[in-house]
Formats: C-alpha cells, sequence, structure tokens
C-alpha cells in the first residue's frame, strides 16, 4: 500500500507538471523498460511529439484496481501479464481496444492475422512473448545444470536457488522437474493430488530458497553468488550476461511461455494518446526493434524476420529468443486460464506453506 | 448557579443594559466555544476525512461486498442489479433446499444478464473467493447460456458438472446478500462447509492466525529489545553534560532522520550472506566459507533492522523523562546506605516507567504494523500480518479480505490498548 501511494503522489505531481500531450506508460523497470524506451517511446515523441512518461511497478497490474476504483487514474498505459489482463477486463477495469487500430503488416496482412494467436484481446494488446526460465552463475556451480530437474536437485548441485515469490510458474517448474511432460502439466495441476505433488516437490529444496520479487533482481542475486541458480525472466539474464559480461547461462529446459500486453486502465487521462501509443508500439517494426535491445520475442509474425543483432552489433538475437526452434524442447505455454481461476486459492496456498 | 436554578431569571442580577446576567453570561460563553471551535475546526475535519471516514469504509468493506448483487459501470458510474432472478429464488426456498429447474432457469437468466452487462468475471470473482476454481464456470457460463436449452439443470450440469455441486449454491445464497462475515471468517482460518456450519479450514490453507501470532510475538521481542537497547543509551545522554548529549542524540537522530529504505537495504548489505558481516567472520576463520550464516530473508533480519528503525522511539520518550530526574535523589538514598542496584530498582527506575510506558506503546504499534521491512527483509519466514494485508490490496485484489484482516489487526489493537490503559493507566504515560 505504501508503495502505491509513494507511486501514486508521485505519478499525480507528474500528472499536474507535464504539458497537455503526454502519455504516461508503466512498465516492469530495469533493462526491460529500457529496451522499450529505446524501441518505442523515444521513436513515439520523435514522431508525434507526445511525451512519454516512464514509471515502474514489480507488477504494473498491482496499482490498476486502486487506482480505477478510487477514480483517480495517473497511467494511461500498463505492460501486464496475461492472465492478469484478462482478469483485469473481465472485471470491468479496462478500456477496450479495437483491434482496427492496430497497422497491418508491411505486406499488408491484417494486424488480426499477423499477430501471433491470443496476443490481441478485448482489451489488450501483446507486445511481446518472454519465458521463465532458470539461470546459473557459472563460476558458481560444479558442472553444467541441463534440465529443469537439475534446479531441483541440491545434492548434485548444491547452494541457494532464488524463486519468484509467487505460485505461478513455480508449480509448473515443480511437476515438470517432478518429471511431468509439458503438456501434462496443466491437467495435473487442476487435481488436488497435482497441487500437493508440486508443493511436495518445492518442499525438497524449500530451506534453500531466496525469494525474488522484482524482475531486477535475479541478476542480481546470481551475479553476487547469493544464489547458485535462479529462476528469472529470459531477457533479464540475457541483458545481466551479453551487456554486463556476467558469466549467467540460461537453461531453456522447461521454460515457461507467456505474453506481456499493453492495456490502458478506464478512465485514463490520455486514452486518445494510449491508443496511439499502443498501434505505433505493436507495429511491426517496432515490435522488431526492441528484440534488438532484449530477447524477448516479437507478438507479431511478421516482426520475426526482421530481428537481426543486439545493439552492440555482433550478438545474434535469434538464438537467445524463447521461441527459438532450440529452446522449444521442453517448454510450456502459460494457461492463462487456469491461472485467473485457481489465482487467488493457489496463492493462499502458497502463502500458508511460505509461512509454515 | 445554584442560585440561578432556585431564583427565577426575571428577578436575578442584570447587565448594565438590563439583560439578565445570566443570559448574558451564557450568549458570551457560547460565542467564545464556537470561537474555539472554528479553532479547532480545521483539524476536526482533517481527522474525520483522513481518518475517520477511510476506518469507516474499512470496516463497512470487511462485511459488505456487492460483488455478486449489483454491477457498477466505472465510467458513468450507473448501477445495474445482476443476478436478481437467482435472489429471488433463494428469498423463496430456504436454506439447503436441492436446487430443481426453477432455479437453473433463473440462473441461466441471469447468466444471460452477466453476459449482456459484462459482469461474469465480477460476480464469478466474488464466488471464487470463497469457491476456488469457479470463476471461469460463470465466464464460461455467461458465454454459453444463450445457446442452452431446457431442461437447463441437465443442459448446465452437462457443460459443468461444478453447477451441480451443493457448496457453490450455499456458496452463491450467502454471496446474493451484500452484508457476509465470510470474509472474517476467512481471515480467522475458518470457513462454512456446504450446510453452512462453520469450521476449520485445511491445513494447507491455513495461514492468518498463524501470522496474527508472529506478529504479536516478534512486536513483543522488538519492543523488550529496543527497551534494553534504549535504556542505558537514554540514561547517558540524560546524565552526560549537555554539549556532549547533544553531540550523542544527534547520533540517535541521524538514523531517525534517514530514510528508511536506506536504513533497510543497508542491514540487507550488511547481514546477507555474501555480506560484509558474513565475510568478516569468515576472514577471521570464525565460521567456514561453506557455512555462511543465513541472517537475512528470514525472521533474524526482520528483528534485527525494525529493531534499529524502531529505536528512536523508544530512546526518545524515555530521555524526555530521565533528563529532568534529579541526580541528588539517587544519591540520597546511596548516603542513607543502598547498593547502588536498590538505589536504581526503588528510587531511579519508578520515575523512568512513564518513559518506558510510553516508548513500549509507540514501538509496539508501530511493529504490530509495519509492513516495508519485513517485505525487503523478511523472506518466507520474516512476513507479518501486515503484508498478507498488502497482498490482498495488491496482487489478490481481495479487498474485502483486506479489509477484515486490518479490521481483526485494528481491533487487537485496541484491545491491547485497553488492557494497557488498566494495567499501567494511560494517564502515566509521557511522551516528552
Amino acid at each position: 500500500m505504501k508503495k502505491i501511494l509513494i507511486l501514486t503522489t508521485a505519478l499525480s505531481g507528474f500528472a499536474f507538471a507535464a504539458s497537455a500531450e503526454e502519455v504516461t506508460v508503466m512498465s516492469w523497470g530495469g533493462a526491460y523498460t529500457k529496451s522499450q524506451v529505446e524501441a518505442y517511446h523515444k521513436p513515439f515523441t520523435a514522431e508525434t511529439g507526445i511525451t512519454v512518461n516512464s514509471v515502474d511497478a514489480d507488477n504494473p497490474a498491482t496499482p490498476i484496481k486502486a487506482q480505477v476504483e478510487a477514480g483517480n487514474v495517473t497511467i494511461d498505459v500498463a505492460d501486464v501479464e496475461f492472465s492478469d489482463a484478462v482478469r483485469l477486463c473481465d472485471e470491468g477495469l479496462l478500456e477496450e481496444i479495437d483491434p482496427s487500430i492496430l497497422p497491418p503488416a508491411p505486406d499488408g496482412t491484417p494486424a488480426t492475422e499477423d499477430f501471433i494467436d491470443g496476443a490481441i484481446q478485448d482489451c489488450a494488446v501483446a507486445n511481446i512473448v518472454w519465458s521463465t526460465v532458470f539461470a546459473y552463475n557459472k563460476d558458481n556451480v560444479n558442472g553444467t545444470p541441463t534440465s529443469i530437474a537439475d534446479f531441483f536437485d541440491t545434492t548434485k548441485y548444491p547452494g541457494k536457488r532464488g524463486l519468484r515469490k509467487s505460485a505461478k510458474a513455480n508449480l509448473e517448474m515443480a511437476l515438470m522437474a517432478d518429471g511431468v511432460p509439458a503438456g501434462e502439466v496443466y491437467g495435473i495441476l487442476n487435481t488436488p493430488e497435482g497441487v500437493d505433488r508440486a508443493f511436495a516437490k518445492l518442499d525438497t529444496i524449500k530451506g534453500d530458497i531466496v525469494w525474488w520479487e522484482a524482475g531486477a533482481q535475479p541478476p542480481q542475486l546470481l551475479a553476487d553468488g547469493e544464489v547458485v541458480m535462479s529462476t528469472a525472466y529470459n531477457g533479464r539474464i540475457f541483458n545481466a550476461a551479453v551487456a554486463e559480461s556476467q558469466p549467467l547461462e540460461v537453461v531453456w529446459d522447461g521454460q515457461i511461455l507467456d505474453f506481456d500486453l499493453f492495456v490502458i486502465p478506464k478512465g485514463a487521462p490520455n486514452k486518445d494518446n494510449a491508443m496511439k501509443f499502443i498501434a505505433f508500439a505493436t507495429d511491426t517494426k517496432r515490435l522488431a526493434d526492441q528484440a534488438s535491445y532484449i530477447s524477448y520475442g516479437p507478438a507479431r509474425k511478421s516482426s520475426g524476420s526482421l530481428v537481426g543483432l543486439y545493439q552492440d552489433g555482433k550478438t545474434e538475437m535469434a538464438p537467445h529468443m524463447p521461441t527459438a526452434e532450440a529452446n522449444l524442447k521442453n517448454a510450456l505455454v502459460n494457461n492463462f486460464e487456469f491461472w485467473v481461476d485457481h489465482d487467488a486459492e493457489l496463492n493462499e496456498r502458497f502463502n500458508a506453506w511460505l509461512a509454515k | 448557579m445554584a442560585d440561578a436554578t432556585t431564583n427565577p431569571t426575571n428577578t436575578g442580577l442584570t447587565t448594565a443594559d438590563g439583560k439578565p446576567l445570566k443570559a448574558a453570561l451564557a450568549h458570551a460563553q457560547a460565542r467564545s466555544r464556537r470561537r474555539a471551535f472554528l479553532l479547532v475546526l480545521p483539524l476536526l475535519l482533517f481527522i474525520v476525512i483522513t481518518f475517520i471516514v477511510p476506518i469507516g469504509q474499512m470496516l463497512k468493506r470487511s462485511v459488505y461486498n456487492d460483488g455478486f448483487t449489483v454491477q457498477k459501470n466505472l465510467t458513468t458510474g450507473e448501477k445495474t442489479p445482476i443476478m436478481v432472478n437467482l435472489a429471488n429464488w433463494f428469498d423463496e426456498n430456504p436454506a439447503g433446499t436441492e436446487p430443481d429447474e426453477t432455479a437453473f432457469v433463473a440462473l441461466v437468466e441471469d447468466l444471460k444478464t452477466l453476459k449482456e452487462t459484462r459482469a461474469a468475471g465480477q460476480a464469478g470473482t466474488r464466488i471464487n473467493y470463497e469457491l476456488p476454481g469457479s470463476r471461469s464456470l460463470f465466464t464460461q457460463g455467461a458465454r454459453k447460456a444463450k445457446k442452452l436449452q431446457p431442461p437447463f439443470k441437465e443442459a448446465l450440469i452437462e457443460l459443468n458438472p461444478k453447477w451441480g455441486d451443493p457448496k457453490l449454491w450455499q456458496v452463491m445464497r450467502s454471496a446474493s446478500s451484500n452484508l457476509t462475515g465470510t470474509f472474517f471468517l476467512a481471515a480467522m482460518d475458518r470457513t462454512r462447509n456446504a450446510d453452512g456450519d462453520i469450521m476449520s479450514v485445511d491445513e494447507d490453507h491455513q495461514i492468518y492466525l498463524k501470522l496474527f501470532g508472529r506478529t504479536f510475538m516478534l512486536s513483543v521481542l522488538i519492543t523488550v529489545l529496543t527497551l534494553i537497547l534504549a535504556y542505558p543509551i537514554a540514561h547517558l545522554l540524560a546524565t552526560l553534560p549537555l554539549r556532549y548529549s547533544n553531540l550523542l542524540m544527534i547520533f540517535v537522530l541521524l538514523p531517525f532522520w534517514t530514510s528508511l529504505l536506506v536504513r533497510t537495504t543497508s542491514w540487507m548489505i550488511l547481514l546477507q550472506s555474501q555480506g560484509v558481516l558474513n565475510d568478516a567472520m569468515v576472514a577471521m576463520g570464525l565460521i567456514g566459507n561453506d557455512n555462511r550464516i543465513q541472517m537475512m530473508y528470514n525472521k533474524i533480519g526482520t528483528v534485527v533492522a525494525m529493531t534499529h528503525i524502531l529505536l528512536p522511539f523508544m530512546v526518545l520518550p524515555l530521555y524526555s523523562v530521565m533528563r529532568p530526574i534529579n541526580p541528588s535523589y539517587v544519591r540520597a538514598a546511596r548516603s542513607l546506605g543502598a547498593t547502588s542496584w536498590t538505589a536504581f530498582r526503588r528510587i531511579y527506575f519508578p520515575q523512568t516507567v512513564p518513559g518506558i510506558a510510553a516508548g513500549a506503546l509507540l514501538v509496539f504499534i508501530l511493529a504490530v504494523g509495519y509492513y516495508i521491512t519485513p517485505a525487503l527483509v523478511g523472506g518466507s519466514d520474516g512476513t507479518l500480518i501486515s503484508n498478507l494485508i498488502a497482498f490482498h490490496m495488491q496482487k489478490s485484489l481481495n479487498w474485502s479480505m483486506a479489509a477484515a484482516l486490518a479490521s481483526l489487526l485494528l481491533g487487537g489493537i485496541l484491545i491491547l490498548y485497553w488492557l494497557y490503559d488498566r494495567l499501567v493507566g494511560i494517564d502515566n504515560l509521557k511522551l516528552g
């Protein structure tokens, strides 16, 4: 709450101070926000003259309900996860986005066909495909972990593990590490026995877990040696490994793919600019541009072929993408419907399990 | 005044201009009371608006949730009733009635309305709070309601067997009235079964009572620790010559003026397993490199950081009470033959009790509601109840649950305050 208060105060300060033409975009901070500023915000301002205010949160979905219900909305665009986008839309907290405002691909394919399946929702438009993977610090691990089972094997690879402090992704990874094939994970997780099994697997490493909440934490924990392996958003590890030359390595086995989507909170002060921003940022070129700053896959098919080298001019981006053929061998696509339904229940159980 | 009651006013004293003295006096007093009231009015309004009203709203929200009865359009503020037919059926049939075809007809009608008003998510969310996994039941049901053919009971149950669950019907019945005790029950790890009886939730989901207990124990521990640390410091400050004590006072106040986040982060740097303290101990050979002590992201981290942060709240009231204590009392006791311990116990200590009382109350109440420090350094076993309230505010968006937990916390503190008043006496409290 305190954080929200600070944030909203800071934001309303912004709103009063800035000039008429502006749009406020809330994202996840760190390397990810930086990639958006370079690929979307700067060119958008250059082309339209509309100032983009960039603000960050650990999870931009969280302040939306409070702001909309209080009638004091200070953000125009938020970058949120799939299940949050669907949930907030269902609760009437988001503006609907007409897909016809989205520009077609350069070859004329309409946006509705150019985007990957599910990337356009009633109230949301996806910009990237990202994934939760696990990564390790090469200097601190003896040997080469190759599978998700290794992440849970503290006898073979002793040392602390970093995990996101929430049920999502952890339960799926626990099941995969327990030998469940990716295709069966949600079927099993839908049963009480499946949930028990996932928690039992998490129990085996509970004493060795360091919990993280912000996406910028895992690369830091890994680099500091605070943990030897950590789950993380794949782009953050890429950034630390390539841009900051940290000895970090991603293991793609058991990765969980998800969308990040742009949404507009109901009652956003600059709704028209927000629509313009989303249409601009999700066109073929911008999505491809963003991929040259961070290793997240563009949500448009037509952007794929435009993705080339990282900004250092020598690193090929394609193999670092979660959607690269080699990385998809044992990959799970996040089932947003499952999480919309069970988020509250499983997080409650997760919190109870944590407090035990 | 006694005169006035025995003598009728018309025969009483009058002022120079002939008005009865009593009336003139009352008039003048009323005027000064009005003026005094106007002076405090801004403060009163401030307290009502920023304190009383929000707390009232919170209390209301903890027992009032209209998620299953009213759909509110957030842009226009227009309110549309939803689930009307089903609510009528519940009114006509007592609890425990097996839902028949008429009940399902009403339900399907309501699902159609949910589709039109786009309220399926909201209604489903309300039910989902009590019966996890039923949210998609409503979104899916609303999407398909139009295509269903009678008999609706079979049709809906075929669509999703959960529609036949008696527990679901019990929850829908309780949710169709806006007033509910469910959130308070849940905040005490209780729930209702399909028959409506109150029972404990299963062990895997029990969390709140445990966290209330932990919050209370840690707060007591932190209060005791700050007292042990602050008492000698305050005594030193109070007995040193002013120019030294002022200098020392700066050292107490400097961290007090530093940002909370900075202080918390400093502790993280010092205490983490690759941190300064562990590094130093490894370098000195006290512990092996593989046996670094985990002092952060657990209870130890929470207690250490919070004790440090709350220390000034104990030092300052103690100091303000110790400063005016005349040293000649203790000297007198010593000269009459008391040992230093007796002199402290019987002469000095009793005079500092009001300061201890104030500091302990201040630190304890602040500790009970502390949020940001345990969130940052608490890890999994150092989190407190306030972190769960924040979780329900921000992540699960179940504000009624957050309100119920906060109300319990508020109630608990009021009880403690009352106990405290009975034991120590609030008049004995001295803040300086």
